[in-house]
């Protein structure tokens, strides 16, 4: 069953209202943690968002799975682009490759999450096109195999993969910034946040996002990013969130402590 | 993807081109004009197409990112850009004057006008780096001296900005620049050490004050790579009249290792500033290159200037600022001079490259009757700074991070606000002076400055117990 949320439509107004779509909010990993995101989705739209994309592992590691499925349900009535993560999917299927933690994260989650959330989850698609740009959890030269874009190489190979202007993926919950020439030669970029780059129409890129809901760049506050599509200029932006909260929700369901202790750190 | 070809009268993007000024291998600059706009612009056209340079492209796309981000006196204005894959351009302000090109026939310039225009050059450089940019291109065609005095920095398609991509970096593995000014760690591949520009101003500077280039003018590779452990001669070996302190910031810009250079251009400008408080190392006294065994050992040593970490301008800038200090060395002072210094204290010794300047200001009536001399007939300049060194002695600063100032003026307030302004300083340390009688008919210094200072203050006052209201001085 989907409830449909007002307190989202102010999404679906702007875009029935004609009015062209600039400002994009994209949201990378969510991980059940509901602190951050709220953190995130509050943030973004006092600076006038209009239109959400989110990039997959909405559960996983984090306390609130029903929420955060539960409101990504309702961004997706309401408009907002959604694709599949590697721990969406280990939901529906018990065989997916994990550490130890994540297993028994997800394994608590099946139990949590009712049938419509499954069912959710297990309908969303790897990629997501949209006006030229590509949404995808992972990398885009194989999507489903859930490969971290950890080098320039493994960036030029999702590049190559996609005639895309701009990729977005998330996954290894680092934020990074790549580029490729008309001649294939690589940029590679570690983003400073809140400071706007400008996506140069000659070159192709991949904006790799950092997590919204379990940051591992060193810095605890929630990743996630604002494009705007009239400038094509890129913000990596972060959100301070109520960390004690997440962690306190993680400890409650008898989760891995680790799981926990890492979002003070955001490592 | 463009039409490059382009006549006088024609139109683009609503500015009209008047007159071809310059067609170099990398782009045409053109002087545009706009109904309605009586700014002087000039519009630069990337050589993009068949038998272009293909690091034109990257170089036009860093301009068009950095351009648009900078302020400033220092900076050409940036007024509009087009559509990259439509018809690129860049609409800037064109700047009243001669590039420093046009001085090349008349050198070498006297000393004192080199250090001026170094210092000028040094301050445009402290304000780019203070907006994150390396220049790396810094040389005598791409600075324009303003009709206001100040210098002007042109040209960012070979810069790196610490917070955007840097697409030249991993676009090419030789190294860009121009070939006599490209300091060692840009030979190796190293974009963003703001030093590096320090090193081009170096180059610049004696090439200005001997009329002879420091390493030659070989494009070649091999060549240029010498400096990576080859010292030039140094200046007095060409002019034996040169003076030791501008040899000393000459060479202490041309060290091999940025370390070893200034760190960071405001140092460098107010060295050049204040020639009578360079400290003298062994730089200045050198009159022959260093000997082959020195050579040898760094030749072979390959530990040299490993790469910086993320935000490496910024990081380098905020490691070495200059702090000024009020110091008022009249008697009945101990307490605030005490606390003064221990505030100061703390700055510096976190921060082992920052510098120190102890000001005081000598108060001259309105009428000109003054004199320097006392009633005794003692300097009165000379006594202050005895005293200012004395003041900061217990700090045990190395003398190169020191300098003392006696300034002769009738409003302290204004002199110290302005010996801010002109030498960069970071942070002002002032005391409070308690309820005086001075205070009271002349107003507050330090609240003036706090109130007006281009840069942080820290109002210093001795720490005290609170005592009630009106309770005065009580035993308990």
């Amino acid at each position: 069953m989907t409830k449909i949320n007002a307190r989202w439509d102010w999404l679906t107004e702007a875009a029935a209202a004609g009015v062209t779509i600039v400002l994009i909010a994209l949201f990378a990993d969510i991980h059940a943690n509901r602190q951050a995101f709220s953190a995130c989705l509050q943030q973004a739209r006092a600076d006038g968002v209009e239109r959400i994309v989110l990039l997959g592992d909405y559960v996983g590691y984090g306390g609130d799975p029903e929420w955060a499925v539960d409101t990504v349900m309702d961004l997706v009535v309401h408009g907002a682009p959604a694709v599949l993560g590697n721990h969406d999917e280990a939901i529906g299927n018990p065989h997916e490759r994990m550490n130890v933690e994540a297993r028994v994260a997800i394994e608590w989650t099946r139990g949590v999450l009712g049938a419509s959330q499954r069912q959710f989850l297990a309908g969303l698609p790897l990629t997501f096109n949209d006006a030229g740009r590509l949404y995808v959890h992972a990398d885009a030269s194989k999507p489903g195999s859930w490969i971290y874009v950890a080098s320039t190489a493994q960036a030029a190979d999702s590049i190559a993969a996609t005639p895309a202007h701009i990729t977005f993926c998330g996954h290894i919950h680092r934020p990074a910034l790549y580029s490729m020439s008309p001649t294939a030669k690589m940029t590679a970029f570690i983003p400073t946040a809140d400071v706007a780059i400008q996506l140069m129409p000659g070159r192709r890129w991949l904006a790799v996002l950092g997590s919204v809901g379990q940051p591992r760049d060193g810095n605890p506050a929630a990743a996630y990013a604002m494009l705007d599509t009239d400038k094509r200029e890129l913000t990596y932006c972060r959100a301070p969130y109520d960390v004690e909260g997440a962690a306190a929700a993680i400890r409650r369901h008898g989760l891995p402590n680790s799981l926990a202790e890492r979002l003070f750190k955001g490592e | 993807m463009a039409k490059p070809l382009h006549e006088p009268g024609a139109v683009v993007d609503g500015f009209r081109l008047e007159e071809l000024v310059h067609r170099g291998g990398m782009a045409a600059l053109w002087r545009v004009s706009r109904p309605g706009d009586t700014t002087p612009m000039l519009m630069k056209v990337p050589r993009i197409g068949e038998a272009a340079d293909p690091a034109a492209i990257v170089s036009f796309e860093m301009e068009l990112m950095i351009m648009p981000r900078l302020s400033g006196v220092h900076v050409p204005k940036f007024i509009a850009a087009g559509d990259f894959s439509v018809q690129p351009f860049i609409v800037m302000e064109r700047i009243d004057g001669q590039t420093l090109l046009s001085k090349l026939s008349e050198l070498p310039l006297p000393f004192a006008q080199v250090a001026e225009l170094g210092a000028k050059v040094a301050r445009a450089l402290d304000d780019l780096h203070r907006q994150h940019v390396v220049h790396l291109d810094v040389k005598p065609s791409n600075i324009i001296i303003r009709r206001s005095g100040e210098a002007v920095l042109l040209d960012y398609g070979l810069a790196h900005h610490d917070q955007l991509p840097d697409l030249m970096q991993e676009e090419y593995r030789v190294p860009f620049g121009t070939a006599p000014y490209m300091s060692p760690e840009q030979l190796r591949g190293i974009r963003n050490d703001p030093r590096s520009d320090l090193f081009a101003l170096g180059v610049l500077l004696y090439f200005f004050s001997t009329g002879i280039r420091p390493f030659g003018e070989g494009e070649r590779l091999s060549t240029m790579r010498r400096r990576l452990w080859r010292d030039p001669y140094p200046p007095r070996y060409l002019r034996p009249d040169y003076p030791p302190w501008l040899q000393e910031i000459v060479l202490r810009c041309l060290e091999s290792e940025p370390a070893w250079r200034y760190p960071t251009a405001a140092q460098l400008a107010f060295d050049l500033g204040h020639p009578d408080q360079v400290k003298l190392t062994a730089r200045a006294e050198r009159l022959m290159r260093d000997p082959w065994t020195t050579v040898l050992r760094r030749r072979f040593n390959k530990d040299l200037t490993r790469p910086h970490g993320k935000e490496a301008v910024k990081a380098q800038l905020i490691s070495a600022p200059i702090v000024a200090v009020a110091v008022d060395v009249s008697e009945g002072s101990t307490d605030l001079n005490e606390a003064l210094r221990v505030t100061a204290g703390r700055i510096l010794s976190t921060l082992p490259s920052a510098r120190l300047a102890c000001l005081n200001v000598l108060r001259q009536a309105r009428l000109a009757l003054d004199t320097t001399l006392d009633a005794e007939g003692r300097n009165k300049h000379i006594e202050r700074m005895v005293a200012l060194r004395h003041w900061a002695e217990p700090l045990k600063l190395d003398e190169s991070r020191l300098t003392v100032h006696v300034i002769e003026a009738i409003d302290p307030a204004a002199a110290i606000l302005e010996f801010l302004g002109a030498n960069r300083v970071d942070q002002i340390l002032i005391g409070a002076r308690q309820s005086s009688m001075l205070r009271t008919l002349l107003g507050s210094v330090s609240a003036k400055v706090a109130a007006e200072a281009p840069c942080t203050v820290t109002v210093v006052r001795p720490s005290r117990a609170i005592e009630p209201e009106g309770a005065g001085p009580k035993s308990a």
